[in-house]
């Protein structure tokens, strides 16, 4: 199994250093170009850990839609992004001390309490010919037993859909646009008007 | 070999590089969701991990969960953004002090 473990320190070593670049470029785009880099890599150690489908739908949702959305937002704002990074080195050493007791912490919490004796790459073997892989699965559970949470998922994106809509949405006063119903009140009356003509004249 | 606390220090360290991101950058407001973002990775990695590890798929569900949340609040937090910035000409964090409670 070292293929795995090899697979799984590139991914994480790529995925952490591109977490790095992704709070420390100087450039956004380069920013949100990088957090691309870290969620391809996070969704290939989903791929290790066998959660395919949570994988692809990593790379779908975050990489497709988030990280563009980001992108549109970062070139769509035309901000002086140096006079953003003032206050930078300001803030380094304390928060350097506080993130180093935080991964301290957690590091304590992971090693005093053991977890696992056998590795989990028992896990990734490739899926016998009879075995429920792993979207099935998912998709078993999903509509069943997660079904309100599912559905209240759903209502969730919805109101941000309505919400983001609703706050980026401006009434402009002097856009002509047209305006079906009065369109529709015309008549003959008001809409021809009639005109005697003497001849050799115009109007 | 590769045991479970290996995922956990990964998510761990990505957990506190978004952490450190909110702290550093006390200006840039894009880079604050993205550190947000980078945290509900780690969440998810932490998810995955024990939903694997524990052979549940229930965490790969609320796995899956955080993650339409995680859309929902980077689509919002954006159009704010937007907002703002069309209000006041700049994003920077500490100009935002319009909510006096």
């Amino acid at each position: 199994m070292y293929l795995y473990s090899i697979t799984f320190y590139i991914f994480s070593l790529v995925a952490v250093l591109s977490a790095l670049m992704v709070i420390s470029a100087r450039n956004p785009v380069h920013s949100v170009l990088f957090l691309i880099l870290s969620f391809v890599n996070a969704s290939g150690l989903f791929v290790l850990l066998g959660a395919e489908f949570l994988a692809m739908i990593l790379v779908v949702v975050y990489v497709g839609a988030v990280a563009v959305l980001f992108l549109f937002v970062v070139m769509m704002l035309d901000i002086n992004f140096v006079k953003l990074r003032e206050g930078f080195l300001q803030y380094l050493p304390f928060g350097a001390l506080l993130g180093v007791v935080l991964i301290v912490e957690l590091g304590i919490l992971f090693l005093t309490k053991s977890f696992s004796e056998n590795s989990l790459s028992r896990f990734v073997q490739s899926p016998q010919i009879n075995e429920v892989e792993n979207t099935k699965l998912i998709g078993q559970v999903l509509y069943t037993d997660y079904f309100y949470l599912f559905q209240i998922s759903g209502l969730i994106l919805l109101v941000a859909m309505v919400g983001s809509i609703t706050l980026t949405l401006r009434d402009r006063g002097q856009v002509k646009r047209q305006n079906i119903s009065s369109q529709n009140f015309i008549d003959e009356k008001n809409a021809i008007e009639k005109k005697k003509i003497k001849l050799g004249e115009g109007i | 070999m590769i045991y479970l606390e290996h995922y956990l220090f990964l998510a761990a360290i990505i957990f506190t590089i978004g952490v450190l991101g909110i702290f550093l950058n006390k200006k840039n407001v894009i880079i604050i969701l993205m550190s947000i973002e980078l945290i509900l990775l780690s969440v998810n990695i932490n998810l995955i991990s024990f939903s694997v590890f524990l052979n549940d798929i229930s965490g790969q569900i609320f796995a899956m969960l955080t993650l339409t949340v995680a859309a929902a609040e980077a689509a919002i937090g954006l159009a704010i953004l937007v907002v703002f910035y069309r209000n006041l000409g700049s994003i920077e964090v500490n100009k935002i002090n319009k909510l006096k409670g």
